[in-house]
């Protein structure tokens, strides 16, 4: 990288000081307005919740950030740098950015060690043995390291979620996304993988999470963002928003959230 | 997981039926059940067929009917090829006297035939003094899928064993060197022609095909697209035999004078380019059946188009496409033999032309069943070991 560009990159940050910045972000699916003018600052070390119904667009936005979607109309900007078709702004991006998905998307091809040391190892350029020992001490802290030798297909669901954010975390992140990391979990195992967000939670990651874990977002989240038909409606403090929300959509849907439990 | 269901699955009015099997060693430790059954297995062949063959009377009507029909067959076929058989003719100074034979045709097999002309079959046309080389080529080529198909040996300096074994067997086929005469390939003929088409064809037409599958559907590359869609339906809207045609006929028209690529060339590009789109049809296949998310989970890592491709991608797409890919590999081993059209003497077409010569007319029968024997060695082998890798990865991939 340039003098210049990292000049650039440096003044940028100190401008934003953002972990994320979206600005007046629209996208379409074909004529389907599927964000509309979404605006949201996410500040170092910040927690976010979002929530809302499902078809509000909170997968679509979170998957914006990481550029697994595209959006057409506004800003998105990640630590420092902006998300353009620039393949080169998109792969720092990608390397300071980690995610977890709803269905674990682990490789069951490769162990779980191997899931865990491929990005380090290809990306990074870190050795093997070190990429190793690396992986071992994230397989620890999500406590399961004794299944390090095995294939992903002979693990539980719990498991396999948590190997997934240790396998996002090798990458040393600076951001950790999750698109509804529980949903697709028995219930008995949404505690375990909710234990390991908490636990990351307080190690001061930031972290953007769509869920609907209210426990979750009242434990950990700095800020709630409620999203309905592509836009943000309310956000605030969750004790603010889940005791007295502001609008007659959020009142619907924790209604909706509090029958269904 | 699976196990908790299987569990929860059982209907409670059977509970009383379920006995507890103390877990295996490593495994999860709750216990395992089995459901109480009737057991299939274990009855002895007498049971086995009192409950297959001859359970209702329509059923041993058609179990005798069926075996009068392969008995009579087969006994038969045995009488023809074993017990009426003449397995070697005298030679006389114009000749063998194939006179024992001609009168037991139709009754028994003429093995004396493949005995005369085993080497013809096998070499073609290549110089009876130097058919060594040939056959020191085919040992090195099945040498070389042997050890291919070990796992152990899946190592990078494989693609060095397989360089090396190659120009070893070019060197041997075209000799002129080491005091070995200069032998030009309309010469050549017999397996190591058949061999070679098919180990040069699918070997070169696997990559160019993975290539094509992926041009397929890069979206975000419309002319490489384009160009891979009007390749395979192009290569796949003609017949092989009119594409070796066009290489054997028409090419040579276009080409320049003076520059004319050996024939056998043209037929081997032939096959490749016809090869290489159905095999990228079977891999696109593949690549469709891998859910999204694998895709994703590697883009989010960071990981580059040709690092997500060659460790994520292909490694699954490819495992998933083995069946239809080895069904692929033996359709062209054997559609290799079409080259007979073009007068190309591949093992079939040697085995076609050996019992040309007046003494041996009639005896085709004999020679097409050892090339079919040969055939379905190399096809059986294919096949068996797809099964084999098959079973492989299963046991290691899924649960």
């Amino acid at each position: 990288m340039s003098q210049t560009m990292l000049a650039d990159r440096t003044a940028q940050a100190v401008e934003t000081e953002a972990a994320i910045t979206l600005d007046h972000v629209n996208k379409w699916y074909g004529s389907m307005h599927v964000l509309r003018d979404v605006s949201l600052t996410v500040a170092q070390k910040e927690r976010v919740v979002v929530c809302g119904p499902s078809g509000s667009g909170k997968s679509t936005m979170i998957r914006c950030i990481n550029r697994l979607e595209t959006h057409q109309e506004g800003r998105i900007i990640v630590d420092g740098t902006e998300l353009t078709d620039d393949t080169r702004a998109l792969d720092t991006i990608r390397r300071e950015v980690g995610m977890v998905f709803q269905s674990f998307n682990l490789f069951p091809h490769l162990t779980i060690l191997q899931n865990c040391t491929l990005a380090p190892i290809w990306v990074r350029k870190m050795p093997r043995a070190e990429a190793e020992e690396l992986a071992m001490s994230y397989l620890r802290r999500v406590k399961i390291p004794e299944q390090a030798n095995k294939f992903p297909g002979q693990l539980s669901g719990g498991q396999q979620q948590r190997v997934a954010i240790a396998r996002a975390l090798c990458m040393k992140p600076k951001i950790m996304l999750f698109d509804e990391p529980t949903s697709a979990l028995d219930p008995e195992m949404i505690k375990e993988v909710l234990d390991t967000m908490i636990e990351l939670a307080e190690s001061g990651m930031t972290m953007v999470c769509v869920t609907h874990e209210m426990g979750f977002a009242r434990k950990v989240a700095d800020r709630v963002v409620f999203m309905d038909r592509g836009e943000i409606v309310e956000s605030g403090p969750p004790t603010r928003m889940f005791e007295s929300p502001q609008t007659d959509r959020l009142k619907l849907f924790l209604s909706q959230i509090l029958r269904g439990h | 997981m699976s196990q908790s269901q299987s569990q929860g699955s059982i209907d409670p009015r059977r509970i009383a039926d379920v006995e507890p099997v103390p877990a295996i060693a490593g495994e999860v430790a709750t216990p395992v059940y089995h459901r109480a059954q009737p057991r299939v297995g274990g009855l002895g062949p007498l049971g086995w067929a009192r409950a297959n063959l001859f359970n209702s009377w329509v059923s041993t009507a058609v179990t005798l009917v069926l075996v009068y029909a392969i008995a009579r067959i087969a006994i038969a076929f045995i009488d023809w090829a074993l017990v009426n058989a003449v397995w070697t003719v005298p030679q006389t100074a114009t000749g063998p006297n194939t006179a024992r034979c001609r009168d037991l045709m139709g009754v028994g097999a003429c093995w004396a035939v493949i005995g005369e002309k085993y080497r013809f079959i096998l070499f073609g046309r290549f110089p009876y003094e130097e058919q060594w080389r040939p056959a020191i080529s085919i040992l090195l080529f099945v040498g070389l899928y042997v050890v291919s198909a070990m796992r152990r040996f899946w190592r990078r300096e494989l693609i060095l064993i397989w360089i090396l074994a190659l120009a070893v067997i070019g060197l041997l086929m075209f000799g002129g060197v080491f005091g070995m005469t200069y032998v030009p390939t309309d010469e050549w003929g017999g397996l190591p022609i058949t061999l070679i088409l098919s180990t040069f064809g699918l070997a070169l037409a696997f990559p160019l095909a993975v290539l094509v599958a992926l041009g397929r559907r890069a979206r975000s590359l419309p002319a490489i697209r384009l160009l891979c869609v009007v390749y395979i339906e192009l290569i796949r809207g003609v017949p092989l035999i009119s594409l070796l045609f066009m290489a054997s006929v028409m090419f040579p028209l276009f080409m320049p004078e003076g520059l004319n690529p050996d024939k056998l060339l043209r037929a081997q590009v032939a096959i490749i380019l016809f090869a290489g789109a159905y095999l990228a049809e079977v891999i696109r296949g593949g690549l469709q059946a891998l859910p999204k998310g694998q895709y994703e989970a590697a883009d989010a890592l960071g990981l580059s188009y040709w690092q997500k491709t060659g460790l994520i991608i292909l490694p699954q797409a490819l495992r998933l496409v083995i069946p239809p890919l080895v069904n692929t590999f033996i359709g062209f081993f054997k559609d290799t033999s079409l080259v007979l059209i073009i007068g190309i003497f591949d093992l079939l077409n040697a085995a076609k032309v050996a019992v040309a010569e007046p003494a041996w007319q009639g005896f085709q029968n004999e020679v097409f069943l050892v090339a079919a024997a040969i055939y379905f060695t190399f096809c059986y082998a294919m096949a068996s070991y797809s099964r084999g890798l098959e079973r492989q990865f299963s046991r290691s991939a899924r649960r």
